[in-house]
Formats: structure tokens, sequence, C-alpha cells
């Protein structure tokens, strides 16, 4: 039999019918949450439809909640709009039924991304989707995950099948040793800066080499998060060890002689030896720094120890008329040294980092520190109920809440700012989210994103510094 | 969802790359349960000096004069010229319904991010990948005269400018056959419950943990 992709065996078992270059595929787990839901919802409602299989569903409310004020419970959410959404995927899921639903408020609340992995939810070999773009992130797990417009969701909720035209599959190798200070998130930077935010269009990703076998769960996540950000809907890492030992007692995981079974089969979803990609890519782990975006779209990205790049040295129009932009848009000098650039506001969460060990790191650095006085909020708002918990039975909170920073509720927060955190017009922010296009944290406000312990370095220092002399 | 056979309509050239779904559609407004109404916050940040929340009467707002869609001359475009890798970033399907409530039925581009492409097809908006150079003159033809007009026929597959010159673009037999016919894909893939069910009793055998 031909050697295949990891992306094969995934994409290959689950197809249902193929048609005209387009197959039917399966899908295993669906994740839902308020903001892309009520639209679907609502479509099979109109149109009398049940949902095929509801015991694939997982759903949690993240994008829209708030992070303080929960004493109050739903009265605490000030804005109606906010709180209907809430509302209404309670009431949905009531209605439609869930294999789990994680509720506002709830002790498993959280980010989806961070609650399905945590859950056991996600599993290898599992098709995943959800509303959301920054599905890929379960593909560190030896699943095919992506993210899914409205429409599909509704059509997955209705069918358990997704309309797909297979994409190429392009292979990322990052060999040798991250040095001290470097994360999955420089990685993921580096990555960006080397094949561009469209990339990866049309191709899934599969991260491989032996940096990223080295890498924990948590950190192939951080990594295959950002493959959306670099174009691709898809990443991925093949199954070893380290992704059954992460998995091994999760809640939703297999028991038993199930979990031998399932075992058994995960060690299969590698890919084969000779097996054909369509691109690849190489990187030396050796190489990468920690990195920092000056920029609006993550490709604007530099190593910390560079400069804002010059649009004089650019020759391509579009990229110069883009550079511009941005520079004006995040209020830059062009060959300004990243490090002697001030901010106003930290956050650090996101789907991308918000797990335990992400915030170890930060706490790490933070640690008998005080945050510079310059800044004006620095926030750690956890993935997840279960990382909140977590992080309070290590001391983190106390660390962070000892150094200056709010120790908030978890939820995608800051990220993408549809709640009451978010930055003011002209405010600059290291984030340890995956987006710094115009506006994500706020109408005019400027983000550069970081690695967790770059951004609560940025917050002590004031400004951004190398975390590899610190 | 509505048919998309051929469309002649106003052009309006948006000229900077990496548009992503953010800018297409603020997130603020995404709280809504709806999927209509979006069209008034298309590109708000752009469109409106001060910062736009849901409920505020936008034909109140000051509009920034600047932004492309704004100037009197394209008015009522219903294409939309744009750059690579238009609608990166989120899945946000509001996206489109923005796109698509505030009037447009066809986007051109060099190349457009997948999940945003995807999108489209379902709301009955057809996104055309023409070559670099093709997009770069169609830029600069609709720069250069007031009231410039395109056709596109999405039978012929092709893109034709008023003086006839004609590009032809590719598109994926099943989403032309869906988009021509206005068809539901909900509806077709029901046609294949058979198939489904089959397979996942097959599934179910193979991997019994998926199940549980
Ligand atoms: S944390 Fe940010 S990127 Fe992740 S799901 Fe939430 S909004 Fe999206």
């Amino acid at each position: 039999m031909a050697a295949k992709t990891l992306y094969d065996k995934l994409f290959d078992s689950h197809v249902v019918h193929e048609e005209n270059g387009a197959a039917l595929i399966y899908i295993d787990r669906h994740l839902v949450h308020e903001v892309t839901s009520p639209q679907a919802f609502e479509g099979l409602r109109l149109a009398g439809r049940k949902p095929w299989r509801a015991d694939s569903v997982v759903a949690t409310a993240d994008h829209n909640t708030p992070t303080t004020g929960w004493e109050k419970g739903l009265e605490g959410i000030a804005d109606q709009v906010s709180k209907t959404q809430i509302m209404t995927l309670d009431s949905n899921i009531k209605e439609f039924g869930a294999k789990a639903y994680f509720p506002f408020m709830d002790k498993g609340q959280g980010i989806v991304h961070v609650v399905g992995p945590e859950q056991g939810a996600t599993l290898p070999g599992m098709t995943v989707v959800c509303g959301d773009s920054h599905t890929s992130t379960h593909g560190a797990f030896g699943a095919l995950a992506h993210g899914i417009g409205t429409s599909e969701v509704e059509h997955v909720l209705a069918t358990q099948c997704l309309v797909q035209k297979k994409s190429k599959a392009m292979l990322i190798q990052v060999d040798g040793q991250l040095g001290h200070g470097v994360s999955a998130k420089d990685v993921a930077l580096a990555i960006i800066a080397k094949i561009g935010t469209a990339g990866g269009t049309g191709y899934a990703i599969e991260f491989a080499g032996s940096a990223i076998r080295g890498l924990s769960m948590e950190g192939r996540m951080t990594l295959c998060n950002m493959a959306i950000e670099a174009g691709a809907r898809a990443g991925m890492v093949s199954v070893d060890q380290t992704t059954i030992d992460y998995l091994q007692d999760k809640p939703y995981a297999p028991k038993g002689a199930l979990w031998d079974q399932a075992v058994s089969y995960w060690r299969t979803l590698v890919s084969d030896a000779g097996a054909h990609f369509d691109q690849v890519v190489s990187l030396h782990a050796d190489d990468i720094a920690p990195q920092v975006t000056w920029g609006t779209s993550p490709e604007m990205v530099v190593p910390v120890s560079g400069k804002v790049p010059n649009p004089a040295q650019e020759q391509d129009a579009t990229k110069k008329s883009g550079m511009l932009r941005a520079l004006e848009y995040m209020g830059l000098q062009a060959d300004t040294p990243i490090q002697d650039i001030a901010i106003d506001k930290v956050f650090i969460g996101s789907c991308t980092n918000s797990r335990i060990e992400d915030l170890r790191a930060a706490a790490k650095v933070a640690q008998g520190k005080k945050i510079a006085s310059n800044i004006k909020l620095a926030l750690v708002v956890p993935g997840s109920g279960l990382v909140k918990a977590q992080a309070e039975a290590e001391g983190l909170d106390k660390i962070f809440t000892a150094a200056g920073f709010e120790w908030r509720q978890p939820g995608c927060s800051m990220c993408l700012a549809m709640n009451a955190d978010r930055l003011e017009p002209g405010e600059r922010c290291a984030s340890t989210s995956n987006r710094n296009f115009e506006g994500r944290q706020g109408q005019g406000g400027r983000t550069h994103l970081v690695s967790p312990e770059m951004a609560a370095a940025a917050a002590i220092a004031g400004h951004f510094v190398d975390i590899r002399n610190i | 969802m509505q048919a998309f056979t051929t469309l002649t309509g106003l052009a309006v050239p948006l000229d900077r790359a990496n548009v992503d779904t953010d800018a297409i559609i603020p997130k603020q407004f995404l709280k809504s349960i709806k999927r209509s109404g979006f069209g008034p916050n298309a590109f708000d940040e752009w469109r409106y000096l001060d910062h736009g929340e849901p409920g505020m009467d936008n034909s109140k707002r000051p509009i920034n004069p600047d932004f492309v869609l704004n100037l009197p001359r394209y008015q009522g475009a219903s294409i939309l010229l744009a750059r690579e890798n238009f609608g990166c970033g989120s899945s946000r399907e509001h996206a489109p319904w923005a796109l698509e409530d505030y009037g447009f039925r066809a986007i051109i581009a060099p190349s457009f991010a997948d999940i945003f492409f995807n999108n489209c097809f379902k709301n009955g908006m057809l996104p055309i990948v023409l070559k670099e150079q093709e997009v770069d003159l169609l830029f600069q033809q609709v720069q250069a005269q007031e009231g410039y007009q395109l056709t596109v026929d999405l039978s012929a597959q092709t893109v034709t400018t008023p003086t006839g010159e004609s590009f032809s673009f590719s598109v994926d037999a099943f989403r032309k056959h869906c988009l021509l016919n206005g068809l539901d894909d909900i509806g077709l893939t029901m046609q294949h419950q058979d198939k489904i069910r089959a397979f996942e009793d097959q599934h179910r055998q193979a991997q019994p943990w998926l199940f549980n």
C-alpha cells in the first residue's frame, strides 16, 4: 500500500461519499460556542430538523462572557445583547441536546479550544469541527480539525457530515533544540514569518521534527492553533507517547479495555515513511529567537533583538503600502529597536496561550517582581475553569496579583475584545493571543503578539525585553 | 439560498492586501443572534469616523469621506475588487453576511482565505480568483473610469469588462451547481442519509470509543 501522510489517513478514513471531486466527510466531534451557533440552531428549527447525533456536540460559552462580576451571576453581564446570546446557547442546548455542556460560570467552562482537549473530548483520529477558525488547535492530537462557518455548523448538526475537498499536504519540519526562553509561540511566529499568512492557504499542515516531538501537548496546541494564521485550515502533529500520556484519565477519554483498543489504533496515526507532501518547509529550532510582531498581520514579525522594518527597503508595491499603513496604525517609526517600544497593557490569555503551562511560564518571570509604572492594566485570563483551579492550587494567582496583574475568570476576553476587556484607541499591548489585526483588541488598539514569558517580562519592564537575557 | 447566474454591476476597488474578517465586520456586531442586518456595519471601522456599536442609528453616524466605499461614484456597487488573501482571519460567517447585506454578489481577488471563500458560496455570493495581473488591470480600469461595470457569468465562468475583454476563472463543479440552482446543501447531503448511516455503523464498530 502506498505510504500515507497523517492527513491522508485522517481524511480517507472519514469519507462517506465522493462526487465531483468533493467528499462528504463524517464528523466525530462538534464543538459549539455562543457566537457562531445561534443562527445555525435557528436554521434547524425553521426547517424542522433535529441534530443527527447530539452526543457529538460539546458546548461552552467563551467568546462573549465577562471575566469579572461572576458573583452577580447572569445579572452581572451588563451588556444585554451579550447576555441574550449566552442565554440563547443555554436554551438551544436544552432543546437540541449535547454530550457535554459547560455553561457560563460552570467550573468546566472556558475557551472551547482549551476545554475540548482538557476534557478528553478531543481524541486522536477524530474529525473535529467548530464554528471558529482556531479549531486547528485540536490537530495537536493527531486529529483532523478545522474551523467552519455558521452554515456549516448547521450542516454538521443536521447531517453529521461536511462537504470537503481534500487539501494539499504541507510538512513543516522543525529540527534541533529550542533555546532558553524560546517557546512554541515563537516557533509558530517564526514559521509565519517564513511562509507568510497566506503560505498555508489550501494546505493541511503537519508539524514534525525533533523540536516538535520535544514539545508538550500544550506547546503543540499553541503551534497548531496558529496554523490558521499561516493560512492553513488545519494543522496537525502525529501521535506519540506524549499525546497518549496527556489523554490518560481525562474525563471523556475512553477507559479500561476501550482505552487499550483506542491506544493501539492511535499509534498508527503517524505519517508513513516516504509519504508524499506537496510542499516541505524546514526550520532549525536553534535559529529561532523570541518573536514580537510589529504590524497588523502575524507575518509582520521580527526577533526581539531586531528592529521595526523599513518600508523603503521593500520592493513589492502592495507589500510596501501595507507596511506603511501598518506603521501608521501601530504608531511606530521604521528602524526602531523592538526593545525600545513601550507598552500600555498586557494580556496573557487566549486559546493560543492560556493553558497551565503558559501560566506557569509567565508566573516564573513575574515571581517576586512588580509590573512597571507605565502599565495601565496587565490581565491574566486562564483558558478555562479547570486551568484556573489548577493555577490557584499551585499559587500562581498569588504570584500574579502580588506583581500587580489582575487575575480574571476564564474566557476569550481581550483576544477579541467582545466583552468589556479591550484596548482603548492608541493603546499598545503585549498580547499572547494570535491576531494583531487592526481593531482586533479594541478599535484603534495596537497589538504585539508574543509568548507568555515575553508578555510577562514586558509587563515588568514596561517595554519589550529579550527574555533570553533574564 | 439565492441562485447566482449572471451579474452585471458596478465594481468598487478595495486596494489593500490581507483584508481580514475583523475588518469586514468588527466583533461587537457578532453579538447578534440573527443572520441579517449586518450590511450597514460592513467595514465599520473604515467606513465611519466614530466607534460603532450594535443598535446605533447608522444613518446618523459620521462617515469617513476618504474610504472607497463611501465615494459617491461607487454607490450601489455589487462587485468588490480586492487584493490577495481577502477574508483572512476568523471563520465568522457574519463577514459574508455583511458583504451580501451591503449589496455585494461577487468578489474578485487574486486569492482568498479558505474558510471565507467557502462561506461565500453558502450565501449565494461568488468569490472569483483571477490572476494577479488580471486583477491589477481591473484595478487600473475601475479607478480610471467612473461607472465601470463588470459582467460575471457563472455558467460560462467569465468576467467581462466594458470593452468586452473577458477573463475566465475556475470554480468547483459541485459549488457551481449549487450556486446556479440556489440549492440548499443540507437537502443535498440528506439524499445520502443511507450512506451516512452505513458509514456510521461501520465507524462505530471500528472505533467504539467515539460513540461512548
Ligand atoms: S481565544 Fe481568541 S482566538 Fe481563541 S477562540 Fe477565543 S476569540 Fe477565538
